[in-house]
C-alpha cells in the first residue's frame, strides 16, 4: 500500500514537471479585479490538486498558509508584498508547487525566523522560479524532505549578521535538491543544519555577509558546479561527514578574516576539481581527517591551504598550486598528511629523466609561513629581502619546518 | 648652486652609468609587462625590485660620484663659492639624474602599456614617489659617508654596510625582537619600527595600498588603520621627507666645517 502511494506521488510529479502546462485538477484564476482577488481566498476555495493561476498584479498579503496539495503558479511575476509584517507563504501540506512569484518585504524579527517561503514537515514540494527581495529568511525548509528548490533568485540587502537571515535554509530536511539558484546579499547564502543526502548544484552564491554555503551537522551531502564569490567566507563545512565537493569555484573571498573554504571537524570528505582563486585563505582546515584533495586549482591566494592542527591522513594529489603567497601553512612539526604529484608554481627543481616528475622534492611550507604562524605580527615583514634570504636558506636545508612535509614527486607541468 | 647642480646633472646625463641605469629599468619594465600584462601585478613585482635596488644603486652611485669628482670639487673649493652650494649642487645633480632614470625607465613601458587607462596609476605613482624618496635618502647618506671618510675603501665599505643594514639586517633584528617579545602587544612597536627604516616604510606603504594587505591579518588591520588613512600617508611621507632632510642638513653642516 505504501509503495503504491509513493508511486502515485512520483507519477504526479512526473506529470507536473514533464507535462509543463498540463496540470491536474481545476484552475482557479486570481487577479486583483477577479472574483478571487487574494491568494488566501483562492486557497480557501480550492480543492486538493487544484492550480491557482495568479495573474500579474500586487497582492499585499502575509501569513498565507497552504494546507492542501496545490500548485501556485504566477503569471508574469505577480508581486506578493508582505509589508514587513511577518512570514509570507507557509507550506504545511505535501505535494505543493510554488512557481513564478515575486515576493518582497518579509518581516524582520529578533524572535521568529520569518521566511518568504517556509515548508514545514512536508514532502514532494517544488519551489521554482521565485524572485525574493527585501527578505529576512528566503526559503526555509523545516523537516521537509524529498523536495526541490530550483532556479530561484534571492536578493537580500543584509548589512549585519544579527538582524539578517539566510537565503535558503534547510533544517532537518533530507533528500532535497537545491539547483540553479542565485543567492546574494543574505547572511548565509545556503545553510544546512541536520540535513542529510542533500544535493546542491549549479548555484551562484555571492556577496553574502557570512558564508556562501554553510553546513552544520549535515552528512552525506554533495555540492557541485557552484560558484561562491565575494562572501564573508565562501563555504563553511562544519561537524559533518561524507561531504562531496566537486567542481565548485571559490573566488575573491578576500578580507582579513575571509577564506574560500573552511573545514572544521570534517571527516571522510572528497574535494575534487574545485578552483580557489584570489581568496585570502584558500582552504582553512581544522580537525579534519581522511579527506581527499584531488585536481583542485589554487590560484593567487594569500594562503592556498592553512592547516590549523589535528588533521590526519589527508591526501593532496594532482592539485595545481599557482602563484599563492604561501602554498601551505602548518602550525606543528608533526605531519601525517600526504602530498604527492602536485604542481607547484614555485618549484625550482629539475627533471633529468624526463618523466614529468621533478627529481628533487618540493617543500611547500616556507620558513616565513612557519614564523608567521608562531608570531602573527611578523607578517609585516612580508616581501622583505631578509625574509626571501632566510626562506631560501631554509629551502636548501630545512631546520624549522617539518622535514617530512614535502611533495617527493612534484609535477613539472600543470595537471588539467 | 643651480649652476653646479646643472653641471653635475649634465655630467651624469652624459655618463655611461646613467644610461645603463635607465636602460636597466626600461628593460625591466618591458619584460615585466611583456610577461604579465596585468599592470597592478607588475607593480607588486616592481616593488620588490625597487625596495632593494634603488637604495643600493643610490648608495653606490653617491659614493662613487663623490670620490670620482673629488679633484673637481677641490678646484671648485678654490673659487669664491659657498661650500654648501658646491656639495648640495653635486648631491642634487646625482640624486636628480638617478630619479630621472628611474622615472623614465619605468614610466615609458607602463605608459605604453596603458597606464593612464588603468586603475593602477595611483599605486604606480606611489611606487615612483617612494622610489624617488629612497634615491634621495640613500644618495644623501652616501654623500655623508663619503664626506666623513677620506679613505675610499673605507667609505665604500661603510656605504655598502649601511645599505645592508637597512635592507636586510634591520629586518632581521626586527624579526628577532618580535619573536623574543611575542608575549607582549607588539602593534605599536612594529608600527614604530617600520617607520624608523625608510626601506620598510616604503615597502609597507606600497603593500597596504595593494589589496595584498588582507593577508596581513590583525596586525595588517592595525597598520591599515594607520597607513591606510590620509593622515597615515601624510605622516609616512613626512617621515620619508625627514629621512631626506636630515642627511642633507648634516651634509651642509659637515661640508662647512671640513678641512680639505
Amino acid at each position: 500500500m505504501k509503495h503504491t502511494l509513493s508511486y502515485s506521488k512520483l507519477l504526479f510529479f512526473l506529470i507536473l514537471i514533464g507535462g509543463g502546462q498540463f496540470l491536474m485538477g481545476r484552475t482557479i484564476t486570481i487577479c486583483p479585479t477577479c472574483d478571487v482577488s487574494s491568494i488566501k481566498q483562492g486557497i480557501a476555495s480550492a480543492m486538493e490538486y487544484d492550480t491557482l493561476l495568479i495573474k500579474k498584479g500586487t497582492y499585499n498579503e502575509y501569513n498565507i498558509v497552504i494546507d492542501k496539495p496545490l500548485t501556485l503558479l504566477g503569471e508574469d511575476y505577480p508581486v506578493i508584498d508582505g509589508e514587513d509584517m511577518g512570514e509570507i507563504i507557509t507550506i504545511v501540506s505535501d505535494n505543493v508547487t510554488v512557481e513564478g512569484l515575486f515576493i518582497i518585504n518579509v518581516g524582520t524579527s529578533y524572535t521568529t525566523d520569518y521566511a518568504a517561503v517556509r515548508v514545514v514537515k512536508s514532502e514532494n514540494f517544488l519551489i521554482k522560479h521565485l524572485v525574493l527581495e527585501k527578505l529576512f529568511f528566503g526559503i526555509y525548509l523545516e523537516k521537509a524532505n524529498n523536495g526541490k528548490v530550483y532556479h530561484n533568485k534571492i536578493i537580500g540587502d543584509a548589512v549585519d549578521e544579527y538582524n539578517s537571515g539566510n537565503g535558503i535554509q534547510l533544517w532537518y530536511s533530507h533528500h532535497v535538491e537545491v539547483d540553479r539558484n542565485i543567492v546574494q546579499g543574505t547572511r548565509d547564502g545556503i545553510y544546512l543544519e541536520f540535513s542529510d543526502q542533500v544535493t546542491i548544484n549549479n548555484n551562484i552564491s555571492s556577496d553574502n555577509i557570512r558564508y556562501g554555503l554553510h553546513f552544520m551537522f549535515s552528512n552525506d551531502d554533495t555540492y557541485t558546479n557552484n560558484t561562491f564569490e565575494n562572501n564573508g567566507a565562501g563555504v563553511a563545512v562544519m561537524f559533518s561527514k561524507n561531504i562531496r565537493m566537486r567542481n565548485n569555484t571559490f573566488r575573491k573571498n578576500w578580507g582579513t578574516a575571509s577564506f574560500g573554504m573552511l573545514l572544521k571537524e570534517i571527516n571522510d570528505a572528497e574535494i575534487v576539481g574545485n578552483t580557489f582563486e584570489e581568496n585570502t585563505i584558500g582552504i582553512n582546515i581544522e580537525g579534519s581527517n581522511r579527506i581527499d584533495y584531488t585536481r583542485n586549482d589554487f590560484i593567487n591566494n594569500g594562503w592556498a591551504i592553512k592547516v590549523r592542527g589535528a588533521c590526519y591522513t589527508n591526501t593532496f594529489k594532482n592539485n595545481n598550486f599557482l602563484y599563492n603567497s604561501f602554498d601551505i601553512s602548518y602550525n606543528s612539526k608533526v605531519n601525517d598528511n600526504i602530498f604527492k604529484e602536485n604542481y607547484w608554481s614555485s618549484y625550482t627543481g629539475y627533471d633529468l629523466d624526463k618523466n614529468g616528475i621533478g627529481d628533487a622534492p618540493y617543500r611547500p611550507v616556507k620558513l616565513f609561513s612557519y614564523i608567521v604562524n608562531r608570531t602573527p605580527e611578523t607578517i609585516v615583514l612580508l616581501r622583505s629581502l631578509f625574509m626571501d634570504i632566510i626562506d631560501f636558506s631554509e629551502k636548501v636545508s630545512p631546520v624549522f619546518t617539518p622535514d617530512n612535509l614535502m611533495d617527493s614527486s612534484p609535477l613539472m607541468q600543470k595537471t588539467e | 648652486m643651480l649652476k653646479i647642480l646643472k653641471y653635475s646633472f649634465y655630467d651624469l646625463m652624459r655618463s655611461r652609468w646613467s644610461y645603463v641605469y635607465f636602460l636597466f629599468y626600461l628593460a625591466l619594465g618591458f619584460v615585466l609587462l611583456f610577461l604579465n600584462n596585468d599592470l597592478s601585478k607588475a607593480v607588486i613585482t616592481l616593488m620588490n625590485v625597487i625596495i632593494v635596488l634603488v637604495p643600493l644603486i643610490g648608495t653606490i652611485f653617491g659614493v662613487m660620484y663623490f670620490y670620482n669628482s673629488k679633484e673637481f670639487t677641490e678646484l671648485l673649493l678654490a673659487q669664491p663659492l659657498r661650500r654648501s652650494t658646491i656639495f648640495l649642487g653635486q648631491y642634487f645633480g646625482v640624486a636628480g639624474s638617478l630619479t630621472l632614470s628611474l622615472f623614465l625607465g619605468l614610466g615609458i613601458p607602463f605608459v605604453l602599456y596603458g597606464l593612464f587607462r588603468s586603475e593602477a596609476i595611483f599605486n604606480f605613482a606611489l611606487l615612483l614617489i617612494t622610489g624617488a624618496f629612497l634615491t634621495f635618502i640613500f644618495t644623501a647618506l652616501a654623500f655623508n659617508i663619503a664626506l666623513s671618510n677620506e679613505n675610499r675603501i673605507k667609505g665604500f665599505g661603510y656605504a655598502v654596510l649601511l645599505w645592508l643594514f637597512l635592507a636586510v639586517i634591520y629586518d632581521g633584528l626586527f624579526l628577532l625582537s618580535l619573536i623574543v617579545f611575542e608575549e607582549y602587544p607588539l602593534d605599536t612597536f612594529s608600527l614604530v619600527a617600520t617607520m624608523c627604516n625608510p626601506i620598510d616604510l616604503s615597502r609597507t606603504l606600497i603593500l597596504l595600498k595593494l589589496d595584498i594587505s588582507a593577508l596581513l591579518g590583525y596586525t595588517g588591520a592595525v597598520f591599515k588603520k594607520f597607513f591606510g588613512t590620509d593622515f597615515g600617508l601624510l605622516v609616512s611621507l613626512l617621515v620619508l621627507l625627514l629621512w631626506t632632510l636630515l642627511p642633507i642638513w648634516r651634509l651642509a653642516v659637515k661640508s662647512r666645517r671640513k678641512d680639505f
